[in-house]
């Protein structure tokens, strides 16, 4: 396998090690700078006036008393914002409404004013008049012919006729005949499971600084995961040119999918641009949770087919998710993913994305995957059970493997799904002895992984030094990956190197921080950027010798005559040819644009114990491990981190967490009490085992490795709660109530 | 919004006097809660941890005067106190996180007269009595008597609490107080139990109070549930009893943080496990 294009085989020196993390003292010192700790002088507070109505036709605003009110600089409206391009009027429409409001909490104005205090007296001084609608929160609701419509004619042709028009788009993938499959089964399992919608909770709420000049020229600084997606989608709603607005992405305290779009930067420079003054933008909590990017809350229907010796003959799922008030669910990314890590002769997913009066869904790590895997691999769970086979091997039988067409279409090249099985049946974890009210659950879980348009700069000091300048805010410890590889492909220390993340003024365009992408592919141009600058060391180098260039290689940090010159001449290392560049021809540097393809697929498998309380309903985790095939760890420790953080994810989604929304269409627990992420005594250590199956798509084998861990938990919590209880849990979150219930009616039954 | 730091209770009754918009800050958990989320807008901000005695635990008359600034941690390191009201502590000991843990009071828990309020219920049970100050001078009222509702307290304007007493705690006497939250700290109960009992010397029970929280308006003295268990050693039949009164008393509602079926069941749970802790503290076992 080319898993180097220079080298066959590679003893790494820096990539697989464990350094301090280049951003770590900051973060802890508080020097560290995140979205809200910017400041300008004259520095305006900016606030949003949200809707208190799940869908409502706005028939009038008046902002006469706001803007009469002392303190208040600049009040905002959509009016202010004109007709804006067709790609970008539902984003617009979602960060400021236009003829309805569609969802508790979407704005609807928006005030800068000289102080937090004025701002908020403002905002009660603008007079908004609704006519309140009919609104429709949940997804099965939401499709039936006579639910409250949010949007006419955004139905696609795929759907069919008859259907309500919040139905907006149907897919469907697989191959071969589900009937013919269903045929040849000795067991049926049909079910049908919910899941909740779910919020990223990053710790860090939205914020921006935004000022423009008279001159239209813009400056914003902002906490986000893609601060070119924030400077193309700005520019284009407030009609400016890209390059006259300069985007400078903070520290950013979480992501997880939910910072890949924008919310509050195009209102802030309105209300710069009318201002003339630097406006702050900072989110509630309560603001992130009734107004930001939640992911889908879904039905599904799956039919399993299955002989008694655990082949699956037959996998058909019907997806519904709703996205929120637009269209772009990530259904088609669940429909495609969810049968991923089987090879079947009978498959297909059918999706369909619906809207409802909620916030538009946003990316949440493997954004659409987790629901489905919920569903199938619940389903499957249930099928194996049921013939009283191992639910790993019935997984190991019916894994893709290098060459399986899969169930979304392509052929796989090298993956690790088998690995991860192989892992987890030979693991301690899995013949540890169970107690009273104990139950272990498995599952698989599968993302596509991605890699997109990429830039990076290598430049070189004067004293030897390397300073890398990518375009991906560092949601992962991405810092320290580029780092190392840099500093591997240099062959100098760790320590030489320093990271940053450059505006968008000093580098071409980035792909947002997403689809696990960042270490693939800004580590794929970081190695190439590193490889330029190392054959012009090597120019220089021979410039020197007075030999050819080509007679010179690059080895352990410094040019060496190699081949007919070998030993001619001592060699010279990063820091004597920076020395002399001036001299040699001037600064040297390296640097690499690619839109970038080959991002390897990923593979895990996750293993859970629980213990209930049969009196309460009540989930304990006791033990969990997760096995994910990465590729190549660059850093371990973060590679560890990512699996642990999924999985925890999981955990909180498959329990307790869950958007409650009130029959008024109001949101009930927008905040951090009763929306509930699991806290850190409500955990085990998450134990982890990295597998590495080189990605044939990078130098050193990389995989992406952040969205994967986040698929297999839903399942194989509710497979391991199952087994506890004896009774199959379909409906997520398998809260304490949830749970109960479902064994008193067992009980009774 | 001013903010003022009394030194007497007369001043801080001052201070507190002919203001509509003036609220007390003792720890400030709950009120700087509400100031940031907007629910509020005072025009004072009166401190009474600057006044004498706010700050002291104090025996008094076999029992325990517990000043309204006193913090949960505070209290989990009076060893004394903890000996004779375990229950009291771990209630408040509940309360929030460790950095909460630093500041929130018994007072200030009491009077955000939330009905899941963690300590309320333990001191319920306990026969504690509130010392409230005011214009109108000193007056003692039972803890059970202090909230009127979600939010709502008997307190008169101008009026704060300057301290709790838990009453003496008599022999083979014990206290417990169990929650139940969806998590394992930093939650909000969803039911809560205190239980406060007496033993004679065949362990059978010759007082008791049981309370429960998160299930009604207010939290609840359920003398029904205490007769159930009285003169009776607490064996299966008896907790079996004691928690069908519990589950029957139990006035919950449906919301976003239990069912009506689920908070009658947990009531009985947790009301059974907390007696067990209860007669095992009595019997002189204090694990």
């Amino acid at each position: 396998m080319a898993l180097d294009d220079t080298k066959k085989t590679r003893d790494f020196k820096v990539v697989g090690t464990r350094p301090d993390r280049p951003d770590g003292i900051d973060k802890v010192t508080g020097r560290a700078r995140f979205g809200a700790d910017m400041v300008l002088p004259g520095m305006l507070t900016g606030r949003i006036l949200r809707s208190p109505h799940a869908h409502a036709r706005i028939k009038r605003i008046d902002t006469s008393k706001a803007e009469a009110l002392s303190g208040v600089k600049a009040v905002v409206t959509r009016a202010d914002f004109g007709e804006v391009p067709a790609d970008v009027a539902d984003v617009m429409d979602n960060c400021m409404a236009g003829d309805k409001a569609l969802y508790d909490g979407h704005a609807v104005a928006a005030v800068a004013a000289s102080s937090p205090a004025v701002a908020r007296k403002a905002l009660k001084l603008i007079e908004v008049e609704y006519e309140v609608l009919p609104h429709v929160t949940d997804v099965d609701e939401a499709i039936k012919p006579d639910a409250p419509v949010l949007h006419e004619g955004r139905q696609q042709e795929t759907v069919p006729g008859g259907m309500s028009a919040n139905v907006i788009a149907r897919s469907e993938f697989g191959h071969g005949d589900i009937e013919v499959g269903l045929k040849q089964a000795d067991r049926v399992v049909e079910r049908s499971y919910r899941t909740a919608a779910t919020h990223q909770g990053y710790i860090e709420p939205h914020a921006c600084l935004a000022t423009m000049g008279p001159d239209g020229k813009a400056d914003l600084w902002v906490c986000t995961q893609g601060h070119y997606m924030v400077r193309n989608t700005c520019a284009a709603i407030l009609g400016m040119e890209q390059g006259q607005l300069r985007v400078t992405a903070s520290e950013i305290g979480g992501g997880f999918g939910g910072k890949t779009v924008v919310f509050l930067e195009p209102v802030a420079l309105m209300l710069a641009r009318k201002s003339g003054r630097p406006v702050k933008m900072v989110m509630s909590r309560s603001e992130v949770l009734r107004a930001t990017g939640p992911t889908s809350s879904t039905s599904i229907d799956v039919k399993i087919g299955m002989t008694k010796e655990g082949r699956i003959t037959a996998g058909f799922a019907e997806l519904r998710y709703q996205g929120g008030a637009y269209p772009g669910s990530p259904v088609d990314m669940g429909a495609m993913s969810g049968f991923a890590p089987y090879d079947l002769e009978n498959v297909k997913t059918v999706g369909w994305d619906v809207v409802t009066n909620r916030p538009k869904a946003a990316a949440y790590r493997a954004p659409g995957a987790p629901m489905a895997a919920f569903a199938i691999e619940s389903a499957i769970d249930e099928a194996a059970r049921g013939f009283g086979l191992d639910p790993l091997e019935v997984r190991l039988m019916n894994g893709a493997d290098e060459g399986t067409k899969a169930s979304y279409g392509p052929t796989y090249p090298a993956i690790g799904l088998k690995a991860t099985l192989e892992a987890a049946k030979s693991h301690p974890h899995w013949s540890a002895p169970l107690g009273e009210n104990q139950g272990r659950g498995v599952a698989c879980g599968f993302w596509f992984n991605f890699g997109g348009d990429t830039c990076v700069s290598l430049n070189i000091t004067p004293d030897g030094t390397v300073t890398v300048s990518e375009g991906n805010p560092d949601i992962g410890g991405s810092r320290a990956s580029m780092t190392m590889m840099a500093a591997e492909e240099l062959g100098i220390p760790y320590d030489q190197v320093r990271t940053i993340i450059a505006d968008t003024g000093s580098l071409g365009q980035n792909e947002v921080t997403d689809g696990s992408r960042v270490t693939f592919a800004v580590g794929l141009a970081t190695i190439k950027a590193a490889r330029a600058a190392k054959t012009e060391m090597c120019r220089r180098a021979a410039m020197v010798w007075g030999i050819d260039e080509e007679a010179v290689e690059w080895e352990d940090g410094a040019a060496r005559p190699a081949g007919p010159n070998a030993g001619k001449f001592p060699p010279m290392t990063l820091k004597e040819i920076a020395a002399i560049a001036s001299n040699t021809g001037g600064p040297i540097a390296g640097h690499h644009e690619v839109n970038a393809e080959g991002a390897g697929v990923s593979f895990a498998t996750h293993m859970v114990d629980v213990e209930l309380d049969p009196d309460t309903g009540s989930t304990k985790i006791l033990r969990y491990t997760v096995f994910q095939d990465a590729g190549k760890a660059v850093h371990p420790s973060y590679v560890e981190g990512q699996f642990q953080g999924g999985a925890v994810q999981g955990i909180g989604w498959a329990l307790n967490e869950e958007y409650i929304y009130g029959k008024d269409g109001i949101l009930q627990n927008a905040g951090f009490l009763d929306y509930r992420i699991p806290v850190a005594s409500d955990l085990p250590m998450i134990d982890t085992v990295i597998l590495e199956i080189p990605n044939p798509g990078h130098p050193y084998g990389v995989r992406g490795v952040g969205e994967t861990s986040i698929v297999p938990p839903l399942a194989a919590i509710a497979n391991a709660v199952s087994a506890a209880a004896g009774v199959r849990m379909t409906q997520l979150p398998m809260s304490p109530p949830r749970v109960l219930a479902a064994l008193q009616a067992q009980a009774d039954g | 919004m001013r903010y003022e730091a009394p030194l007497s209770v007369e001043d801080a009754v001052a201070a507190l006097a002919g203001q509509s918009g003036a609220h007390v800050l003792a720890g400030g958990t709950d009120l700087l809660v509400k100031l940031r989320s907007e629910m509020i807008e005072p025009e004072v901000i009166v401190d009474i941890k600057r006044i004498d005695g706010m700050k002291d635990i104090r025996a008094e008359e076999g029992g325990w005067r517990i000043g309204a600034a006193v913090s949960g941690a505070e209290m989990s390191e009076h060893e004394a106190l903890v000996a004779d009201w375990p229950g009291v502590v771990e209630a408040a000991g509940l309360i929030g996180s460790t950095q909460v843990q630093g500041r929130a009071t018994l007072a200030g828990n009491l009077c955000n007269a939330s009905p899941a309020a963690d300590s309320v219920p333990a001191m319920v049970a306990a026969g504690a009595v509130a010392r409230i100050v005011g214009p109108n001078g000193t007056r003692d009222l039972a803890v059970i008597d202090v909230p009127q509702g979600p939010g709502k307290t008997a307190l008169e304007p101008g009026e704060f609490i300057a301290s709790i007493l838990l009453p003496a705690r008599g022999q083979r006497s014990g206290d417990a107080y169990l929650r139940f939250i969806p998590r394992t700290e930093m939650d909000i109960a969803v039911v809560g139990c205190g239980i406060s009992l007496s033993l004679d010397e065949e362990d059978r029970v010759t007082a008791a109070r049981v309370s429960l929280g998160a299930v009604g308006p207010k939290v609840m003295l359920v003398e029904k549930a205490a007769e159930a268990i009285k003169r009776r050693v607490l064996d299966e039949a008896a907790l079996d009893d004691l928690a069908a009164a519990c589950s029957k008393a139990a006035t919950p509602i449906d919301d976003k943080r239990g069912t009506v079926d689920f908070r009658r069941h947990v009531a009985g749970v947790l009301a059974r496990r907390a007696a067990v802790i209860a007669v095992n503290r009595a019997k002189g076992d204090t694990a």
